[in-house]
């Protein structure tokens, strides 16, 4: 029987090399709930078993129950009758799977009836159900909120949602977007006002583009400062749907039909204060994005991946000229790259999201530690900082390869591909999404190349460096030391210029540089476990680094044509 | 209002669904060791309806297996999907069980264990031998009406049962008294997957056979007994029970409760011999038809 998860030779490699013990042991503390909780954990191996079995349930799930019916998902997608949305049936049946096999609150404590499962994990099973139904991973892969909440509201607020949002009793919206805040959340504009009356927050205002805006219980971003003008005039809200809040209309999309995308207006609407004001989104925003972005470079990777094994069958099956397609290299050339691309992003998102769960396991303890050491300080304070360059770099290289890899699919199908009669034109509709929500691509960049020119990374790479320590590994090491120099040339070339145009025009480049030397030292670590690795690594290191090299000498040319030229070209004079 | 005392019947097969190239040996036995076992299919319906029937009515899921040490995976499947209490059904003296001897067996785990049983469901049929004769063997020697090919049960009362089943070329609507012994088709529902909490909780759960092969698991435990009292306390220690514990007589069991004779197992390979067109006419299909009689294939 079909199972995303145990079919899936490369999630195997990275599950069974994934060295999870710190992730662990900062998840469950001294593994106490295990006397509470008869599902909790007795150790580390007990844990990674856990997941195992459990992923290995969503892989079953995803590729007999959710995969099957995902054409269907998307030629009905979700209906908007007079101020109500309906799901489509199939997706309605999904959620109905998903919340009886317990796997709506991946995330959060058991206290409020979570499974208490890492970042890496639920990263692996957004991938697996994406790869069945991208649109079913907007509703799987909203349990962010409920971490949010659990983050950053009050002890109240987290027992009346949390359990609701892990039995799935209830689902979630973030309505952070509006007509006039889309990339720039500072300018958001909805009021929220406290009624000194009943100590409520009521909101009003207008949101648009809200991912299942429709659902019971949303995280509101809002203007609690009334005058104010920039982001530090915002705090974070949760309020429950009632008749204040109405569903104006949903969007018509490419893609990702199974979702809802609503436009809400809000009418007075009572909400509750979630942590501290003004910290809406300077602190809960952010780190709200940083889970969502994660989550859409894990939807990606299934579409992705969805799209590969569509064209790799079709290819295989497919003859023409006598022979099947795939025997052309002009072809199978596609194939192997899309492979190489999926690898990579791959390797980046699952190491980025151990990444994110070392992060938020030392600023747990951080803060609940009365006298914490110097050494705990700095872990948290270095695994913050990498994970919040990290995440846009998976979430960039995962999206943008995610669209190349749904192209060559539909190419390898040809005329076929284009017809609704095969899954690949939805894939490739499905792909468009992830490389604009949650931040485009190019904000991505943005949001990364801080982490790059203030050279975050260092430290990993030393640590990186010193672990290859088998013979094979030697040569790739002595490129990847090079690589290391000319992106430190390059990043101090940029900072000494002291342009700003330059640096915003070539940070693309730079945080490229960053994240494919990074990646390429994931590939050397995994290559070590298995030998089909190394051949993807060499064909990694053949396809990217050219490039690399060219992006150097244009980053360190020190003058840009575009730069010179772009007014005059586009006529902005 | 009622809630019901349930025993669900299920059997560990070979995937016959998913066949390899080594699924049958050279004398055309099944060579069970090519194939995965699995649950057999319908056996689920018969949980899931049985799992639905408490989750209306309440009540308790018994489940029970016949079989090797290995039809434990089973059992803890049907632990998985949330039955109450699983039982394996063990004994050197059970080999060799055809189907008669089978629900001999497991007419007196019932009788023995769960004598005030309310309903005992079961799959149509095993994917293996395919013989749809365990359930109402079962019912017969239990002595309480069987309810065949049951597709959904319209109404469930205090004494008596009303259900809908399949027949040729439609359903049929019958009742009759509790207790009774249902066999469940394919088409009542679809099987609930795993609850990831009950996983995670049950993946640990071991019978007699496991304790030597788990112990080094469990540092803290010197002996299978320390151990097995140790999974007892947690709720994970399967129970099993052998000919005594059901108060068999080992001549109703095994090969000597079992009178049949397998005479001769041919392995037919089909060949096609060439093709014939029949002429869409009444005239082409009645000469295709004598054709047939005259070749007693009919």
């Amino acid at each position: 029987m079909e199972n995303f998860f145990t079919d899936n030779k490369d999630i195997q490699l990275l599950f069974d090399n994934a060295d999870l013990k710190e992730i662990v042991d900062l998840k469950e503390g001294d593994y106490s709930e295990a006397s509470t909780y008869d599902y909790a954990f007795i150790d580390a191996d007990d844990a990674k078993e856990g997941y195992r079995e459990v992923l290995a349930l969503i892989g079953e799930i995803a590729a007999q129950q959710i995969a099957p019916f995902a054409p269907d998902v998307d030629e009905k997608g979700s209906v908007f009758d007079t101020g109500k949305v309906s799901y489509a049936e199939g997706l309605e049946k999904d959620m109905e799977i998903l919340r009886r096999s317990n796997l709506m609150g991946f995330t959060l404590p058991r206290q409020y009836g979570g499974l208490n499962f890492p970042t890496f994990v639920y990263t692996i099973a957004i991938e697996i159900v994406s790869q069945a139904d991208a649109s079913l991973m907007n509703l799987f892969g909203l349990q962010d909120i409920g971490d949010t909440i659990c983050e950053f509201a009050d002890e109240e607020l987290k027992a009346k949602y949390l359990p609701l949002f892990s039995s799935g009793k209830v689902t979630g919206a973030m309505a952070l977007t509006e007509p006039d805040a889309g990339s720039d959340l500072q300018a958001v504009q909805l009021k929220a006002t406290l009624d000194p009356s009943d100590n409520m927050w009521y909101l009003n205002g207008v949101k648009r583009f809200i991912t299942n805006g429709c659902g019971d219980v949303l995280l509101v971003l809002a203007r609690s400062e009334p005058g104010t003008k920039d982001g530090r005039g915002l705090s974070m809200f949760v309020c429950e749907k009632d008749e204040s809040l109405v569903v104006r209309r949903i969007e018509n999309k490419l893609g990702i039909h199974g979702s809802p995308t609503c436009e809400l207006q809000f009418n007075d609407t009572r909400a509750y204060l979630v942590g501290k004001r003004k910290m809406g989104l300077i602190r809960y925003v952010m780190s709200l994005m940083n889970g969502a972005r994660l989550g859409i470079a894990a939807q990606a990777l299934g579409i992705a991946q969805a799209a590969y094994l569509e064209g790799l069958d079709y290819a295989k099956a497919r003859e023409q000229f006598g022979q099947a397609i795939i025997e052309f290299p002009l072809v199978y050339s596609m194939l192997v790259d899309s492979r190489v691309s999926i690898e990579a992003a791959r390797l980046l998102a699952y190491e980025t999201s151990k990444v994110v769960d070392l992060k938020k396991g030392y600023e747990h303890l951080l803060h609940n530690t009365e006298a914490p050491t110097k050494e705990l300080r700095e872990k948290a304070k270095h695994y913050s900082s990498l994970a919040a360059m990290l995440t846009p770099m998976a979430k960039y290289l995962s999206t943008e390869y995610a669209n190349d890899v749904t192209y060559k699919s539909l190419q390898v199908h040809g005329g076929t591909g284009y017809m609704k009669d095969f899954n690949v034109e939805r894939h490739c509709r499905d792909a468009r999404i992830t490389n604009i929500y949650e931040g485009t691509t190019q904000l991505q960049y943005v949001a990364a190349i801080g982490g790059v020119v203030t050279k975050v990374i260092e430290p990993t790479l030393d640590r990186m460096e010193s672990d290859h320590k088998e013979a094979f590994q030697k040569p790739y090491l002595k490129e990847l030391k090079e690589k290391r120099e000319l992106l430190n040339k390059a990043i101090d070339f940029v900072r000494d210029k002291n342009d700003h145009e330059y640096q915003s025009y070539y940070q693309d480049r730079l945080v490229d540089m960053a994240a494919k030397l990074y990646t390429a030292h994931l590939f050397l670590r995994y290559a070590a476990f298995s030998n089909e690795k190394k051949k993807t690594m060499d064909i990694f290191f053949e396809r990217e680094f050219p490039q690399w090299d060219k992006n150097y000498q244009s980053v360190i040319s020190g003058k840009s044509r575009v730069i010179e030229d772009s007014s005059s070209l586009l006529d902005l004079s | 209002m009622k809630e019901y005392t349930m025993v669900v019947l299920v059997k560990q097969v070979p995937d016959t669904q998913n066949l390899t190239g080594e699924a049958m040996k050279e004398d055309g036995t099944v060579n069970r060791s090519a194939l995965p076992a699995i649950f057999n299919p319908e056996d689920l319906n018969a949980l899931e309806m049985a799992l639905q029937v408490r989750e209306e009515y309440g009540g308790t899921v018994h489940v029970i297996t016949m079989g090797p040490p290995s039809a434990v995976e089973v059992l803890k499947e049907a632990m998985y999907r949330g039955a109450d209490r699983v039982y394996l059904l063990s004994d050197r003296k059970f080999a060799g069980s055809d189907t008669l001897a089978t629900s001999f067996a497991l007419k007196q785990a019932i009788q023995t264990k769960i004598p005030d049983f309310d309903i005992v469901f079961c799959g149509r049929q095993a994917i293996d031998g395919d013989t749809a004769q365990v359930g109402p063997q079962t019912a017969e020697k239990l002595d309480v009406p069987q309810l065949t090919y049951v597709e959904s049960i319209q109404e469930l009362g205090e004494k008596k049962i009303k259900v809908r089943k399949l027949i040729d070329n439609g359903t049929e609507i019958v009742e009759t008294a509790l207790p009774v012994l249902l066999t469940v088709t394919d088409t009542a529902n679809e099987p609930r997957p795993f609850i990831a909490k009950k996983l995670l909780k049950y993946r640990k759960a071991a019978c007699e056979f496991d304790l030597p092969k788990i112990l080094p698991r469990y540092p803290q435990f010197k002996t299978k007994e320390e151990l097995k009292n140790f999974l007892k306390k947690k709720g994970l220690f399967i129970e099993m029970w052998g000919l005594e514990d059901i108060k068999a007589n080992k001549d109703d069991v095994g090969f000597a409760g079992s009178p049949t004779m397998v005479k001769k197992i041919e392995s037919i390979t089909l060949t096609g011999k060439g093709f014939k067109k029949i002429e869409p006419t009444d005239e082409g299909i009645a000469h295709f038809v004598a054709e047939l009689i005259e070749d007693h294939t009919w």
